[in-house]
Formats: structure tokens, C-alpha cells, sequence
């Protein structure tokens, strides 16, 4: 644990909190600085639905208390706090008996699989690629990638799938339109059941992947024609080492260290992202689950869903801030 | 263009010709331009197009641009049991849009979102950057600390709940928004590049003579930072008009006007890839890939301009 100490940990476990604690506050501000209230729209949908409700004024106060809208906003701050900490964010508004927890927990591994398959495969795939094309030896054909790899990053994810959807599956029909698995599958460990899993997540995958991939390589490209002209590059060359290793070991290894705190940054705006790309594949996962919490009006969800994806997110990037000096000695964040 | 010129001219100091300042190296040139054409396409438009037609139901429904075949080697291009007409001649959508129309007003509406939104992010990370560097201490401790936490919160998920909440939601409105979370990024870089230039002789040299910090930051640093803030701000811009297009397409933006964004939700909730109707989303599709495009051709340019190794390099591949 070489370049690590106390002090580094505690500062950077305390911007965490902060991260989180400002995320949260968002959460809680926002929908009591907009216009209407959600118990009272409720109600007032219950009656354009039944023409009358019967003690509306007690139902709307009963709700209140029930969803912890009742009393002085800083008691409902810290209550909302409390439940933020203890994940706790009670009933759904609008799937009542369901809690919100237990829905997140349900969508949760979708999302989870998707991304960080996605996200390995472009991470790996963008920057081989990157490294291919700053490497000197490599043959000018593959170097033609770039531009096209570009073009594809100038979409957004969930625009190129729709794309992908024309042509896997209208025209072809390879691949399902949309959803996350068939349902005709009894779940379990089965083939037919992983296959359409599998199935289902390719197109979703490959929208994330062929969009993402061009701004990882572009950046290794760049890391890699600075390495090439280090002195241990020329040393590396004149001990006449394999060029197979002195393509990964030497200027690969060093190249991708940069790339690993992108990785960190990009997280965020990758679980932001996935919400268009779950919405237009109807992807049963976080993202998806948020967009029909925002189409059902479901304010506690959208609540403890915005949490979630805050708390990982930040958790994601501390790991890695953590872990970074581990991989790159040079980083050190002891004083000394 | 003309600012750009304008600035880099006095500059020029012994160049043998006026054009041989980096500043007019062809990704950015293309670039601004292809932009300028984009932000005035609703203009020019409006003379040469009828904009009522981006209305609803101004014209026939599901109409496939005339010039597009159903099949092309059996790869089914625009299918329809309609006939397209040369009165729409990039089809009308199941609105009863037309495609024309939506794309002359709509592509320099996302174009401003993006520049409303990344301006007001800009102006706010060179306050905060200026006073964190210059102050430091506490002061640039609480800057720096907030907008390194700040930067970690995915912005795209706040943002939908917020416009959830605001239902009716303007341009402008959307692109406040979206500043929210366009202003740490700058912060960080002018912070870091003040700390850098802080040191430099020259403003060492200006701070002695007297002075002022204003003049300081806007006389001797600013002009130094510039090709790095506007990269920033190209990012900036690409990033806002990435969330708005992505609240667009939701459904969550402005609902009263047609946007690129808007066109591609309802092209989606009305499931025009089943349909075969490919003009109504491949279009919106490809105006934004051309603004994306052209933005990361200035970014680049940019680039170049700020970093000479980058320009050598261009001229040995």
C-alpha cells in the first residue's frame, strides 16, 4: 500500500459523503421547489377516476404522514436523510403495496449486467484499438478505423440504437426488438432462459459499446504516441525484446494509466446515459424503471432510484481513486 | 469566425501570410462554419420553407420522402402504402409534420440550447476558477471541494426528475438546467490554469507594475487561456445539447416546439422502426451527428491551436 495514507483515505471518504450529502439534498429540494403536490394530485386523480372520494382532506393527510411529508421541512429533511442512509425510501406512490427498495433490488441486476459488460468490453475494445493506432508497426488499414469509430461516438447510445434496431432487428431479425428476457422462459438456470437473456442484452450492449468506444481509443492513441517516445521505449527496442511485449508490457501498460481516472469520470455519465438506452430497448432495468416512474408521477421512487444511482456512482469513483496509486506507483498521496 | 480572426490578427506578429496563424487550421474552420450554416438553417429556412408545416397536422399523415425507395436489394429502405409527394419532400411523420420543416426549425434550437447552457456554465466556472485560484486557502478549498463532488453526481438522472417535476418546461428553462451541472468541469481547468500562469514571469511582471487583479485575469491570463476555454466550452456544448436531446427524448422537454430530440421520442413511442418509416428517426439522426460531428472537428482544432506537438505531429502522418 505504498503511496496510500491515513489522511488521503479520510479526505477522500469525506468528499464521498459530500457527494452523496449534496445528491441527496437535490433529491429532497427539487420536487418542493416545483408547482403542485403529489398526495394532493393523487387524490385528485383518485377522483377523475371515481367521481367522488370519500374524507379526501383525511385520506391527503393520512398519505402525508405515511410518506413523510408532514411537519416543519427540516424534521423532513433529516427523516428523508435517515432514509437515504438506511435505504429505506418506504412505499411506492403508485404500485402501493410494492416498497421501493424491493423494486430497485429487482431492476438492479439488469442494469448491473448490462453496463458492466458493456462498459469492460469498450474500455478493452477502445483502447486495443487506441493502442493499435499509435503504435508505429501497425498497418495503415486498421489505422482507417479511427474516423469510422468516430463517427459512431458522435451519436448518442440511444440514438444508435434505434439504428441497430432497423437493422438487427426489422430488416434482419437476428435479435429482439426490445424487453429483457422472453417471457414464455421459465426463469432459472436454463439455457433457453440465459439465451434470450443474452439475446435481449446485445443490441442495448452494442449501442453503448460502438458509441463509446471511439473516445477511449482517440485518448490512448494520444498516450500512446507520447510513450513511443520515451527513452525506456528506445532501451526496450534496443534489448531486442519481442514486439508483442513491448507493445503491451511496455507501451500499453504505461499508456492506459491516464485512461483508468477517465474510466472513474465516465461512470457517471454512463449510468445517466443507460437511462435512454434501458427506455428505448425497454430494458427492465434502473433506467428504464426510472423513466416509468416519471411517466406514473411515482415521486418515492424516482427519489430512492436518483440515490441509488448517486451512491453508486460516487462509490465507483472513490474505488477507483483508491485503488489508483496501487496501479500507478508514480501517484503517490502521502506528503512527505 | 470574425471574433477569432479578429483576435489572432494583431498577434501575427512575423508570419509570412495572415492565414498561417493556427487559428485557421481546417478542422476548425470547417467546423464553425458547418455550425454557423446549422445555427442559421431556421433563418434561411424560414424564406425558403413554410414553418407552419412543423406544426401538427399541417399536412398528410406517414408520407415517405419521393425520392427514397421502398427496397434496395431487398433491404427495406422507407416502407409505406403511401406515395410521397414533392410538397414534402423529406416526408411528413404520423403527427402530420413535416420532416423539412421539424428539421429547419429544430436543428438551431438544440444548437442554442447547447450554447445558452454551456455559456452560462463558462461564465460561472471562470468566476469560480479565477477566485479559487487567485485566493486560495480556504476559499479555494470549498470551491475545489464542492465542484469535485459536484462532477461525480450522474447529471443526466437529476436532470429527468427535475424536468419531470417542471412539466411545462421552455428552451431557456431547460438550458438553466442543464448549466447546473455544465459548471464544474471549467471551474477546474481555468483553477488549475491560474495556478499555472499565477507563477509565469510576465504576470509576475504585471502584478509588480500595479496591476489590478482584473486586469491581471482578463488583460494577461485570459488570452493565454483562450484556446483551452474554448475547448471547454466546445465540450460543454456538446454535452448540453447530448442531456437536452436525451430530456427530448424522453419526452420530458419543451412539448409546444419541435426539437430533434422530440421528433426521435415520438418517433419511438409511435414505433416508426416497425413501421419502416427510417426517414422519420434517420434524419433527426443524422443533423445531430453533424452537429456532434462538427463540434468535436472545433474541439480538435482547438486542440491544435493550444498545443503546437499536436500540429507537428499532423504534418508527419
Amino acid at each position: 500500500m505504498g503511496g496510500i495514507n491515513r489522511s488521503y483515505i479520510v479526505s477522500r471518504l469525506l468528499l464521498w459523503l459530500l457527494t452523496i450529502f449534496i445528491g441527496a439534498t437535490l433529491i429532497f429540494i427539487i420536487p418542493r421547489l416545483s408547482p403542485g403536490d403529489p398526495v394532493a394530485a393523487m387524490v385528485s386523480r383518485m377522483m377523475a377516476q371515481s367521481g367522488y372520494v370519500e374524507n379526501s382532506t383525511a385520506m391527503i393527510e393520512a398519505w402525508r404522514v405515511k410518506f413523510g411529508l408532514d411537519g416543519p421541512w427540516y424534521v423532513q429533511y433529516l427523516n428523508f436523510l435517515k432514509s437515504c442512509f438506511t435505504l429505506d425510501f418506504g412505499y411506492s406512490l403508485t404500485q402501493f403495496p410494492s416498497r421501493v427498495d424491493e423494486m430497485i433490488g429487482r431492476a438492479v441486476p439488469w442494469t448491473v449486467g448490462l453496463l458492466t459488460f458493456a462498459t469492460l468490453v469498450t474500455f478493452i475494445a477502445g483502447n486495443l484499438i487506441g493502442a493499435l493506432m499509435g503504435w508505429r508497426k501497425t498497418p495503415n488499414s486498421v489505422r482507417s478505423a479511427l474516423p469510422l469509430l468516430l463517427t459512431f461516438s458522435s451519436i448518442p447510445p440511444f440514438i444508435f440504437g434505434l439504428i441497430l434496431m432497423f437493422i438487427f432487428a426489422f430488416w434482419l431479425g437476428w435479435l429482439p426488438f426490445s424487453g429483457g428476457v422472453d417471457s414464455q422462459y421459465p426463469e432459472g438456470f436454463n439455457w433457453p432462459y440465459i439465451k434470450s437473456i443474452l439475446e435481449h442484452a446485445t443490441l442495448p450492449a452494442l449501442a453503448i459499446v460502438l458509441t463509446n468506444m471511439g473516445g477511449w481509443a482517440l485518448g490512448m492513441r494520444g498516450m500512446m504516441i507520447t510513450t513511443d517516445g520515451e527513452d525506456y521505449m528506445l532501451l526496450a527496442q534496443a534489448k531486442g525484446l519481442r514486439p508483442s511485449r513491448l507493445f503491451f508490457r511496455y507501451a500499453v501498460r504505461n499508456a492506459m494509466l491516464p485512461q483508468l481516472t477517465a474510466l472513474a469520470l465516465s461512470l457517471g455519465l454512463l449510468v445517466g446515459g443507460s437511462t435512454l438506452v434501458e427506455t428505448y430497448f425497454v430494458y427492465p432495468g434502473i433506467g428504464w424503471l426510472l423513466y416509468s416512474a416519471i411517466t406514473n408521477n411515482d415521486y418515492t421512487l424516482m427519489g430512492g432510484i436518483v440515490f441509488i444511482l448517486i451512491l453508486t456512482t460516487a462509490t465507483a469513483v472513490l474505488i477507483i481513486d483508491l485503488i489508483y496509486p496501487l496501479i500507478d506507483p508514480r501517484i503517490s498521496h502521502a506528503r512527505r | 469566425m470574425a471574433t477569432v480572426a479578429a483576435e489572432s490578427k494583431p498577434k501575427a506578429v512575423s508570419r509570412v501570410n495572415r492565414f498561417d496563424s493556427p487559428w485557421f487550421n481546417p478542422k476548425l474552420v470547417i467546423g464553425i462554419v458547418m455550425l454557423v450554416l446549422v445555427g442559421f438553417s431556421g433563418i434561411i429556412g424560414d424564406q425558403l420553407w413554410d414553418p407552419t408545416l412543423a406544426r401538427v397536422a399541417s399536412s398528410p399523415l406517414d408520407l415517405p420522402p419521393p425520392w427514397c425507395p421502398s427496397t434496395i436489394a431487398g433491404v427495406p429502405i422507407c416502407t409505406s402504402e403511401n406515395v410521397g409527394t414533392w410538397d414534402h419532400p423529406l416526408g411528413t411523420e404520423s403527427n402530420g409534420r413535416d420532416m423539412l420543416a421539424v428539421l429547419l426549425t429544430g436543428s438551431p434550437r438544440s444548437l442554442r440550447v447547447g450554447l445558452i447552457a454551456a455559456t452560462v456554465g463558462m461564465v460561472i466556472g471562470v468566476i469560480l476558477g479565477c477566485i479559487a485560484g487567485f485566493m486560495g486557502g480556504t476559499v479555494d478549498r470549498v470551491i475545489t471541494t464542492i465542484s469535485d463532488s459536484w462532477i461525480t453526481i450522474p447529471s443526466l438522472a437529476v436532470l429527468i426528475v427535475i424536468s419531470a417535476f417542471v412539466r411545462q418546461i421552455s428552451a431557456e428553462t431547460m438550458a438553466i438546467l442543464i448549466s447546473l451541472f455544465a459548471w464544474p468541469g471549467p471551474t477546474r481547468l481555468i483553477r488549475a490554469q491560474v495556478l499555472t500562469l499565477r507563477e509565469r514571469g510576465y504576470i509576475r511582471m504585471a502584478r509588480l507594475s500595479g496591476a489590478s487583479t482584473l486586469d491581471v485575469i482578463f488583460g494577461e491570463m485570459m488570452p493565454n487561456m483562450l484556446p483551452y476555454i474554448a475547448a471547454s466550452f466546445t465540450g460543454n456544448v456538446s454535452g448540453a445539447i447530448l442531456a437536452s436531446t436525451g430530456l427530448e427524448a424522453l419526452g420530458l422537454g419543451p412539448t409546444r416546439i419541435p426539437t430533434l430530440g422530440m421528433t426521435i421520442f415520438y418517433a419511438n413511442q409511435k414505433a416508426a422502426v416497425i413501421r419502416g418509416m427510417t426517414w422519420w428517426y434517420v434524419l433527426p439522426i443524422l443533423v445531430l451527428a453533424l452537429i456532434f460531428t462538427n463540434l468535436f472537428n472545433i474541439a480538435t482544432g482547438l486542440d491544435e491551436v493550444a498545443n503546437p506537438r499536436l500540429r507537428g505531429l499532423n504534418t508527419k502522418e
